[in-house]
């Protein structure tokens, strides 16, 4: 759970097709996240090993043939562990993201449309809670709640409401005063569908970008919470309650805490470099710069 | 990488080596899991309060010593009358309590009546339920009459619960605890360690440590650190998992694999279907795989037990053939209960890695017979509320750390929802029954009826990993009562 | 400049009630009962009752909503249902932790990340700006709490300089203080150093490519005296903003980094709270969070209006 670093500029009309494959943020990004993603979804065709009969007899294996990434202290495979996980962390960070969007998006719209007093009450609600820590308000809903995925989800997506509602809102406004605003303003259209046929279309680019920036958050976000305890349960694996799980064994089965931590890390990582290269993309201005 | 390591090894060991050659330490970290919330043992259950306290900062007339016996403390000796309904404690002498104020028996009679009062908040009431009347006689005597004849009065007397505290002080204990013992209380950083020093003017024999730390070293990932640095010198009961036997091979300490009073049980609804069914009961009891379980909870060896009794005690029978593991038998019995397809119910897990990983190999034995468990993690907080108090659980898996607790299994009410009258009679008629052997075989009828009622999944004993410097002396191996005690403890070189 | 600033404390002071009450009405519906808690697993009835009352557990909602609400006012957080302490004194033993840690791991951070992202600046395009820029891109994918652990093994168990965890007190002297707290400010650092850098590098990208700096280099003004004196000063803006909101992320963020390194900070003590239903702790230092995420924007804020003037007036 981080900051994001950018304010972002207007972007002007996407035209990244042509630019897409040449720039390298995007191309090792997209690969890495297809890669994760194939992965997550052959977990739910196949996987090395059934993860829900235990064999602790085979507890604690170090690397082999048969177990690539070792087994874990109730003897499962760690690979297929890790391939479930990718499944767990991705539906997680996908659906908070997606909470945020559904929410934040139609209220930073609504707030730029509107103005005055709208506008002021939702920036003022926005700072109310940005100013909670997110992990620690995260940590709160989970452990009233009871942990678990859901709660994780839910944990998490709220705090990615302000984010949209802020990101949305900023975008909107710089696009209303524009010369297709006021034609279709004066053509008699109203502001709701001005926002919906109009300002949307405009700041979708934006949005996306974003959007990529709080998916690689919530990834670690919800790493941190399962980590604690807090994220989906067992026998759902995540990568998070797996490092937790391996702290306690490192002295003996060190690879127990790599894999799942190479697992954040190279997922986040394409992410990120997927949100930099889209925003590289679709942002002219920044492109110039590189 | 080994080489370099080994050399690094080398250049560490260099370094100890020349601090070692001080004289013998008198300090001593210890490590604890769980942070008392305070210190008043009188006033909470809180086995973390008696892990610092119990026989270090307060004593009571007896106490339970290593090998669980009953002891003289501050009590010389005792005279029982021949209805035994009257104990009569003689009191050493020359006993002061940490602030300097005299103890005698005003004391002890303030002490014991304070906690059977109406507005008592003693965690174990009960322990002076059979108490009539306390009298001091004279200062060093002091004379308590029982309402009935009562076996284990002696050994109630020498809970954390029984200890004696003194009128100046009570109310302040929780903060600023004062008690006799050989140590006094020197500060207490939140969350993070409490303090002893050597209490200077000790009345029995004074102790080899002048100061002790109990650090709060909450689980294995910090523990192993913790030790294998050298932070924490000694952990009673070391939250260890799977790194024991990588801390075993090192000779720089000892691993002491004693007993506890911890019967660990896969706790059941008996009160609610269909765990009220004794088929579901034998099925789940004969599903149940007793070394995996143990080995999935971290442990390389644990006793089984099949019933609420530990091995250690004299009165235990082995009971663990009673339902043995054949998951085909199992089947048979769900079928025949209604289930031949199994069903679906919850299995509620408190933080200790026993109960969450033991719960996911118990959870994977269970779906073999067709049993689907929702694993469903809650804090203790939650425990207690929903399944201790509420009794809103299917099954769950908790120790039970209280020392000779089957008496449970007959309280009406209790979380079990398990009610046998004959188990209540046995019980009954233990309570007023002091002849041993006596008691011996009503405790082997009472493991046994509850045994073949399956009333819980038994799993194991919780063992005692001790893990401490292999130059410390003195340390409890067993814990017949939840302390630490460090009266003996010393430095060899 | 002063109704601004009036106004910006105006609506900080709304803030803090608002989350007040939210703090306040969210924890009420928390299952688990304190006084259960408090007394174990065999506790009796009666002395359940007695306790329950003795905590005041027995009145209205409204009521115990004033209560705590004015105590704090004046500066009484209450009592902690579990240390049975007053929960102000246990957040001032805490924050002596807490905030030297998140303190030290702001100034690591920047110490590392300010010269790395004007360093990849100057050398926009070239290997030093692609690696430095990719290990920042590393850094940022890195869950502390795994950094933290590969740090414990290497430095504590391994190496055996540090402690692996544990924290002395300051009683025990600095050093043993500032030893204690070293890896866990690194594990928290890191992270933040990658995020800082990258945005440093990109103000400074940005400032680089205004008109002034060009005519400055073009008036034949030494490079380095034209990227530390005037880049600089204005690539602060942006720096200085993620530095805010860092400190107050730092100084809640310590709760993973202070359970792997069982510190006793205020992120365990709220944590060791929640699961202990120990509301009245929880509240306290949440609404103590809040309260200096509140100050911390309002300071930067004035601090804004303080270096760029024209943001007066457009708020």
């Amino acid at each position: 759970m981080s900051i994001d670093p950018t304010l972002h500029e207007n972007p002007d009309e996407p035209h990244f097709l042509k630019t897409a494959l040449t720039d390298r943020s995007f191309a090792i990004g997209s690969c890495i996240t297809l890669l994760i993603a194939a992965m997550a979804l052959l977990s739910f065709l196949w996987t090395p090993y059934d993860i829900t009969v235990l064999t602790v007899a085979d507890k604690l294996q170090g690397l082999s043939l048969a177990h690539p990434f070792g087994t874990d202290h109730l003897g499962r495979d760690i690979l297929s562990m890790i391939m479930i996980g990718a499944r767990n962390s991705i539906a997680v960070a996908i659906v908070a993201v997606g909470i945020g969007m559904g929410v934040g998006v139609p209220l930073g719209c609504w707030a730029a449309a509107r103005g005055g007093l709208v506008d002021e009450v939702l920036m003022r609600f926005n700072d109310l809670v940005f100013a909670f820590p997110a992990l620690l308000s995260a940590i709160m809903i989970t452990a009233i709640f009871g942990p678990g995925a859901v709660n994780a989800i839910i944990a998490i997506g709220i705090f990615n409401v302000p984010v949209f509602a802020r990101v949305a809102r900023a975008g909107a406004l710089s696009v209303w005063p524009r010369e297709f605003i006021l034609a279709a303003r004066a053509a008699g259209k109203g502001k709701f569908l001005i926002s919906v046929e109009h300002i949307l279309p405009n700041i979708v680019a934006l949005l996306l970008v974003q959007g990529t920036i709080q998916f690689a958050l919530g990834i670690l976000a919800e790493a941190g919470l399962s980590y604690l305890g807090l994220g989906a349960q067992p026998p759902m694996p995540s990568w998070g309650r797996m490092l937790f799980e391996a702290q306690t064994r490192m002295i003996v089965a060190p690879h127990l805490a790599l894999f799942p931590g190479l697992a954040i890390v190279v997922t986040v990582l394409g992410l990120n470099l997927l949100g930099d290269g889209l925003r590289d993309l679709l942002d002219p201005r920044l492109r110039r710069e590189r | 990488m080994k080489t370099i390591k080994s050399i690094i090894g080398g250049a560490a060991l260099l370094l100890a080596a020349g601090t070692a050659a001080l004289a013998a330490r008198t300090d001593l970290v210890v490590g604890v899991v769980l942070e008392p919330p305070h210190l008043d043992p009188t006033a909470s259950a809180a086995a973390a309060i008696d892990e610092i306290v119990y026989a270090n900062l307060f004593q009571g007339l007896t106490r339970v010593g290593r090998n669980g016996a009953v002891e003289p403390s501050l009590a010389e000796s005792w005279d029982v009358s021949e209805d035994g309904k009257v104990y009569t404690f003689k009191l050493h002498t020359g006993v002061k309590f940490h602030d300097g104020t005299d103890f005698d028996a005003e004391d002890v009679k303030f002490t014991l009546d304070r906690a059977r009062a109406e507005d008592s908040t003693n965690a174990q009431k009960q322990l002076f339920a059979a108490i009539d009347t306390v009298e001091a006689v004279d200062p060093q005597t002091v004379k308590v009459t029982l309402k009935t004849p009562q076996g284990a009065f002696l050994y109630n007397m020498g809970w954390g619960d029984a200890v004696i505290v003194a009128p100046e002080s009570a109310d302040g204990n929780k903060e600023k605890p004062i008690g006799t013992g050989p140590f006094k209380f020197d500060s207490w950083a939140k969350g993070s360690a409490v303090r002893l020093v050597r209490n200077p003017d000790y009345w029995g024999d004074p102790v080899a440590l002048e100061k002790a730390e109990f650090r709060i070293v909450p689980d294995a990932a910090a523990a192993i650190p913790a030790l294998l640095s050298g932070d924490v010198q000694a952990f009673p009961q070391m939250p260890v998992g799977d790194a024991l036997s990588q801390i075993e091979s090192d000779p720089r300490f000892v691993v002491k694999i004693g007993a506890t009073e911890g019967e660990t049980i896969l706790a059941m609804n008996n009160g609610k279907e269909p765990f009220n069914n004794l088929k579901v009961r034998q099925a789940i009891a004969h599903a149940l795989n007793r070394p995996e379980i143990i080995a999935g909870a971290g442990y390389s060896e644990a006793p089984e037990i099949g019933s609420h009794f530990s091995p250690a005690n004299s009165a235990y029978v082995d009971l663990t053939g009673t339902y043995p593991y054949d998951p085909a038998n199992a089947k048979e019995l769900l079928a025949e209960a209604g289930y031949p397809d199994g069903f679906k119910a919850t299995l509620k897990l408190p933080p200790p890695p026993y109960a969450r990983q033991g719960g996911e190999v118990v959870a994977s034995q269970l779906r073999q017979i067709g049993i689907d468990l929702q694993i469903i993690p809650v804090e203790w907080a939650q425990w207690l509320e929903q399944v201790f108090k509420n009794k809103d659980y299917d099954l769950s898996i908790v120790s039970h750390t209280e020392p000779n607790d089957i008496n449970i299994y007959a309280r009406d009410d209790y979380y079990f929802n398990y009610s046998n009258p004959a188990f209540k009679e046995v019980i009954n008629t233990l309570d007023v029954t002091s002849d041993p052997e006596r008691r011996a075989d009503l405790y082997k009828t009472a493991q046994k009826i509850i045994a073949e009622d399956a009333v819980n999944g038994f799993l194991f004993q919780l063992p005692k990993i001790g893990v401490w410097d292999a130059k410390l002396q003195g340390l409890w191996e067993n814990s017949p009562i939840q302390a630490n005690d460090l009266t003996e403890v010393k430095w060899t070189d | 400049m002063t109704a601004y600033l009036a106004k910006r404390l105006l609506i900080g002071l709304a803030t803090l009630v608002v989350a007040s009450m939210v703090v306040f009405a969210v924890l009420e519906v928390v299952p688990g009962d304190p006084a259960l808690i408090m007394l174990g697993m065999n506790a009796e009835p009666e002395a359940l009752a007695t306790l329950r009352e003795q905590m005041g557990l027995n009145q209205p909602l409204l009521m115990r909503y004033l209560d705590w609400a004015s105590g704090m006012i004046v500066g009484d957080f209450g009592r902690s249902y579990t240390y049975s302490s007053p929960v102000i004194e246990l957040i001032g033993e805490r924050a002596a932790v807490s905030l030297p840690l998140a303190l030290l791991s702001l100034v690591l951070s920047t110490v590392i990340a300010l010269p790395v992202g004007i360093f990849a600046a100057s050398r926009r395009g070239r290997p030093a700006d692609t690696i430095s820029m990719g290990v920042a891109q590393v850094g940022v994918a890195i869950p502390n709490f795994w950094f933290a652990l590969l740090l414990i093994y290497l430095f504590a168990v391994w190496l055996r300089l540090v402690p692996a965890g544990g924290f002395p007190g300051w009683n025990a002297g600095l050093w043993p203080g500032v030893k204690a707290l070293i890896l866990p400010a690194i594990a928290l650092a890191l992270p933040q150093a990658a995020i800082l850098a990258r945005v440093t590098r990109s103000a400074m990208l940005e400032v680089l490519g205004e008109d002034y700096i060009r005519t400055a280099r073009a008036k034949g003004m030494p490079r380095r005296v034209v990227l530390w004196h005037h880049a600089l000063r204005n690539a602060l803006i942006p720096v200085l903003t993620i530095l805010g909101l860092q400190f107050a992320f730092l100084l809640a963020g310590t709760i993973i980094i202070e359970n792997v390194f069982y510190l006793p900070g205020l992120g365990r003590l709220v944590f060791q709270a929640i699961t202990q239903r120990d509301l009245i702790v929880v509240e306290g230092v949440v609404m103590l969070l809040v309260a200096s995420v509140v100050l911390v924007n309002i300071l930067v804020d004035i601090g804004y209006a303080i270096v760029d003037p024209r943001l007066r007036t457009r708020q």
